[in-house]
């Protein structure tokens, strides 16, 4: 299953904010950062302008080792935006981070950085498999994916 | 407390458009068209309204509602947030203004083209900036998607299977082809249907949606005092609550510390406390059904079972007529139309005065529920 690049290259980019812009700064270098409370220092997501715990303003972006493991996934299949009916069914999965199990990110699974969305074999899905971070360049902003610990 | 808004106000008109994948009405016509139904069913004239409420996403303003139909000077308004999650909260803002004297005849209303309209999710413009920063570039397009994506752990973590769903889907299908009005009137659902059809997002499939339905549905709200006068038996507003729970996300609620106990648990939680009665006087429900999962996650979350064990809930026939709770009697979001959940507040009524295509027996209380997965809110009404 392959799809040509132009469909890829139609696949949604992310649009952030203010908050949410050095996640996607770090993932520009190939680092996969949580935004942390520098007072208290308690990891949290989505990124926000202050601390829920102890509220404050002071935040710092804290290294994650880019590991984790699928806590669920969905197949999509159409009526789909053209970009991602291209690929259909492909994955989506939820990952929950090695580092903060709290925090579940989502991402497609693909067998390398660049392969398509529907590159991994279903059968290979699975709740609690172990995965690790690679970055995907897609339309100049690099996003991050997951690849099988276990291929 | 001095104020309480228990059994403070009834609903005292429902009135509805047809329902269909197309109509010819643009949304506003539809809006007052229902409006009006439900006032004549109050016989209460228009220009004794009020107060109007509806929802965010609602494209007609009250403005404009409340010029064409010839409301009288108006003195409350409000729109409720989150889409499906707000429809229950429609009659709540409103009880409680009528309640307090901010007004006295209240109007809820919601009008939908989504059977002719654009899928919203299409929309990414308006989507991409956050919160869809963090879901829409990995395909997590749609409603389907996000809530496909809780179905699966929920399945994984209590043993749900897709017969479960099916329990679901098929009970509401049941009482649809009671309904003439249903979309859904007259077409059978069977297992064999459900298994076999195509995947929407996987482990949805297309019976586990909602149907795209135009048409529109509107509610009039007035005191008990009042009520006792009107048209109709009175259905009184026993209890209302609102739901968006602590360190929630709207529909992607996987941040949370738990993402399988939705708004319903803080919705419900509120509702009960200001409730005479339990959920094991509940005497019907109509819970919101956009996705069958919301079914046993919300059987959980309003306390009819524990956690864990809304599946197992469904087995037996437990929401079909004569079963434990029987649910969605109209046919719901799945089977009869979906207006943002607008019709199960009308069925809710129904109910109670004795007058559904599907009559539970005697049914006095009735839990009318708003959309889960995202920030919620809930009514029980009683006769």
């Amino acid at each position: 299953m392959t799809t040509t690049s132009a469909a890829v290259d139609d696949l949604l980019l992310p649009v952030p904010d203010e908050d949410g812009a050095p996640f996607w700064e770090y993932a520009a270098r190939g680092e996969l950062r949580v935004q942390a409370c520098a007072s208290c220092g308690r990891l949290r997501f989505p990124p926000r302008p202050c601390c829920p715990h102890c509220q404050s303003f002071d935040s710092e972006w804290r290294p994650m080792s880019g590991r984790g493991r699928i806590w669920s996934y969905v197949r999509p299949h159409p009526p789909l935006l053209p970009a991602y009916a291209a690929q259909a069914p492909y994955n989506v999965i939820l990952v929950e981070l090695a580092d903060a199990p709290h925090i579940r990110l989502a991402g497609n699974l693909v067998t390398s950085a660049d392969a398509p969305l529907n590159s991994v074999d279903p059968a290979r899905l699975r709740i609690g498999a172990r995965v690790q971070v690679v970055f995907t360049r897609t339309g100049g902003v690099s996003v991050p994916r997951w690849v099988l610990e276990k291929p | 407390m001095a104020a309480t808004l228990k059994d403070a106000t009834a609903v005292v008109g429902i009135g509805q458009t047809a329902f269909a994948k197309r109509l010819p009405e643009s949304e506003k016509e539809l809006a007052c068209r229902a409006v009006l139904a439900a006032l004549a069913d109050a016989g209460i004239a228009p220009s004794e309204v009020d107060a109007f409420s509806s929802y965010t996403m609602e494209e007609t303003d009250e403005v404009e509602v409340a010029k064409a139909i010839g409301a009288g000077d108006v003195t409350f308004f409000s729109k409720i947030g989150y889409g499906g999650g707000g429809s229950c909260a429609t009659v709540g803002h409103l009880a409680a203004a009528v309640a307090t004297g901010q007004a006295s005849v209240g109007v809820a209303w919601r009008s939908r083209k989504r059977g002719s309209g654009p899928r919203p999710w299409k929309n990414t413009a308006v989507q991409l900036p956050t919160p869809g920063q963090w879901t829409r570039p990995f395909g997590l397009l749609r409603p389907a998607d996000e809530i496909g994506m809780l179905a699966r752990r929920y399945m994984h973590e209590y043993g749900a299977t897709r017969d479960h769903l099916f329990n679901v889907a098929m009970a509401c299908r049941n009482r649809a082809n009671e309904n003439p009005a249903a979309m859904m009137y007259e077409r059978p659902l069977t297992r064999e249907m459900y298994m076999t059809s195509r995947m929407i997002s996987d482990p949805l499939c297309l019976f586990d949606n909602c149907l795209e339905t135009d048409g529109a549905l509107a509610c009039v709200i007035v005191s008990a005092e009042r009520a006792r006068d009107c048209r109709h038996k009175p259905v009184y507003v026993h209890s209302v609550a609102q739901g968006l729970p602590a360190q929630h996300h709207g529909m992607v609620n996987y941040w949370n510390d738990d993402p399988l106990s939705g708004p319903a648990w803080t919705a419900a939680r509120h509702l009960w406390k200001h409730a005479d009665f339990g959920p094991q006087d509940v005497d019907v429900a109509q819970i919101y059904d956009a996705f069958t999962p919301l079914i046993p996650l919300s059987l959980e979350g309003y306390g009819f079972c524990g956690r864990g064990e809304g599946a197992a809930f469904t087995e037996g026939g437990a929401l079909e007529m004569g079963g434990r709770l029987p649910i969605n009697t109209g046919g719901g979001g799945l089977s009869e139309a979906y207006v943002h959940g607008f019709n199960l507040i009308n069925e809710g009524v129904k109910q109670l005065r004795g007058i559904s295509t599907a009559q539970v027996p005697d049914a006095a209380t009735c839990l009318v529920t708003a959309g889960e997965g995202v920030p919620t809110s809930a009514i029980l009404l009683r006769s």
